[in-house]
């Protein structure tokens, strides 16, 4: 791609991140719901949701900071103004549910009295002192956060799915992890 | 973006037969994700067991009391230390089996979901253990005074416990729907055999203490071997004497004992043969599997649960740390996935003192 002032895609490691983080945490929804409601399953994928929670907080902040460093694609003119509002906030949503899901569920833990364990021998130290009422709170707290991240999921792909197949301005180049010329009409990179 | 279309679509230009088609697409798309979380989620089975159902048997049948487990209510804090021999270092490399002392935390309780119960010698006792090695890992576990479990599965378990729990309206245990469990469940018939012939000890401090499920030990060679442990008390053993009947006569007795000593127990490893079975809670390994004595348990302080942190702490049984693993007993994760949903709903609720109170620890 050559270089120009405002550029087609976002940079190579933000597309990286976002389907690499896609894939990460759909599975940990479907972990976290299927965990919670199995007798049978549920230290196995409980030893997965840990880990896999820690390296989503990882990727989160650097997708982050990458996010802020580099310059994002402008939108098509397809996108109307109005729209243009509720795709900052949606997306300034979403960073926040990738950073505090996490976050709250190491809190959880550590609030339980639980060892925050990794892997082998491999544990993470409690980010809050022992504390049971807040334990209550925070693993209330973060369902709610798993379902609205959900949501948040289900509308972002209907949102761009809608802008790819019914208005075909091609808005999903600007994140596909391979290099996407300008849009055509037809919009399909 | 290029040319005249790229302008901001119209309703009216969307409105034909193909931009409909790929708009109920989309639809389809999110109702079938929307669909699978649901179906993960359990709420299109809502008749297969979950934690919450099976701890919402223990409030059907013990009532809510705000604050408590749902199961093993009445209980009471101690705390002592572990002294590892090295012995059991050959089968795991976990820490805690290096020579050496590492600090302990337990509860001693009564199996049931009624917080104040009066202490019966036929009620199931157990002891739960926190250990807690120098490099930060922990080994929780829960025992109890049984050396097998009535059931395999966590599925049995619930059916086991409703078939009896005596009618809350006539005080009585259904003797047909038990002949009737016991009927589908020979496993189970077998193992209350066993267990009537095994009678309880006089109280909290001469019982023995069985870890029901079994484990795997991993050892610094990667070599993993199916092991089940218990404590085996130093205290003389006597059996129960029927005509002490005080409400809470259990854990006086354990209270008065720890004040004058230090308890102690042995802890025992049972290692399983190839082919023993690491997912029968019910049956008992052969008597001729080596057990190898790993180090003493000492038990020097008691505490009530008002004030000691046992009271919000989770004993679950998987939380062990690296040279112990968690096997394919349905038991083990069914301890885990239950344990949390009690501890999440009792950590919410409003406390209430403990049966076993500070003064009574006191006296």
């Amino acid at each position: 791609m050559p270089t120009s002032t405002s550029p087609t895609q976002f940079a190579l490691l933000s597309r990286i991140l976002h389907w690499l983080m896609a894939a990460a945490l759909i599975a940990m929804l479907f972990i976290g719901v299927s965990m919670v409601s199995s007798l049978g399953d549920y230290h196995r994928l409980l030893a997965i949701h840990r880990p896999l929670g820690i390296t989503i907080l990882i990727l989160a902040l650097i997708r982050l900071l990458t996010r802020l460093l580099t310059k994002a694609p402008p939108l098509p003119p397809t996108v109307p103004p109005s729209e243009r509002v509720i795709l900052k906030i949606s997306e300034a949503t979403m960073y926040l549910l990738f950073i505090s899901l996490p976050l709250v569920g190491w809190a959880m833990l550590s609030a339980g009295h639980y060892p925050i364990v990794m892997f082998g021998s491999v544990h993470l130290p409690p980010i809050l002192a022992p504390r049971p009422e807040l334990y209550a709170t925070l693993r209330k707290t973060h369902t709610v956060l798993a379902y609205l991240l959900f949501l948040a999921f289900l509308a972002h792909m209907s949102g761009v799915l809608f802008h790819q197949w019914v208005i075909r301005d091609g808005l999903i180049g600007r994140m596909l992890p391979w290099a996407v010329r300008p849009a055509k009409e037809e919009g399909r990179g | 973006m290029e040319g005249s279309e790229s302008k901001i679509p119209t309703p009216a230009s969307l409105l034909n037969a193909a931009s409909l088609g790929r708009l109920a697409a989309i639809g389809v798309l999110v109702v079938v994700i929307g669909g699978l979380f649901l179906y993960a989620g359990g709420w299109l089975t809502p008749h297969e067991l979950t934690p919450a159902g099976l701890v919402n048997t223990f409030e059907h049948l013990n009532g809510v009391h705000d604050g408590f487990r749902r199961n093993h209510a009445k209980g009471v804090g101690v705390t002592g230390y572990f002294e590892s021999n090295g012995q059991g270092q050959a089968l795991s490399k976990a820490q805690v089996f290096q020579p050496g002392r590492v600090p302990v935390i337990g509860r001693f309780a009564l199996a049931g979901g009624m917080p104040f119960a009066g202490d019966t010698p036929q009620n199931v006792r157990s002891l739960a253990l926190l250990l807690k090695s120098g490099d930060g890992e922990e080994w929780r576990t829960g025992m109890i005074n049984i050396p097998i479990f009535p059931v395999n599965n966590p599925r049995d378990f619930q059916k086991f416990l409703v078939a009896t729990s005596p009618d809350p309206l006539t005080g009585k245990v259904d003797g047909a729907a038990v002949g009737a469990f016991l009927g589908q469940h020979p496993e189970t018939a077998a193992a209350l055999k066993i267990l009537g012939g095994t009678p309880p000890t006089s109280g909290f401090s001469d019982a023995p203490y069985y870890g029901l499920n079994a484990f795997r030990f991993v050892n610094a060679k990667g070599e993993s071997t199916p092991v089940r442990w218990w404590i085996k008390p130093d205290q003389t053993t006597t059996t129960a004497d029927a005509s002490t009947t005080d409400k809470n006569y259990l854990f006086d007795a354990v209270i008065a004992q720890i004040h004058s000593a230090p308890l102690r127990w042995h802890l025992m490893v049972i290692v399983g043969q190839p082919g023993d079975s690491t997912a029968q809670a019910a049956s008992q390994w052969p008597a001729d599997r080596q057990q190898i004595d790993v180090g003493t348990v000492t038990i020097d302080a008691i505490e009530s649960e008002d004030t000691s942190p046992v009271r919000d702490i989770n004993f679950d049984p998987t939380i062990v740390p690296d040279g112990i693993s968690v096997s394919d007993d349905p038991l083990l994760s069914a301890r885990a996935a239950a344990y949390s949903k009690s501890f999440t709903r009792r950590e919410g609720e409003k406390k209430t003192p403990s049966a076993v109170s500070t003064a009574e620890v006191q006296k």
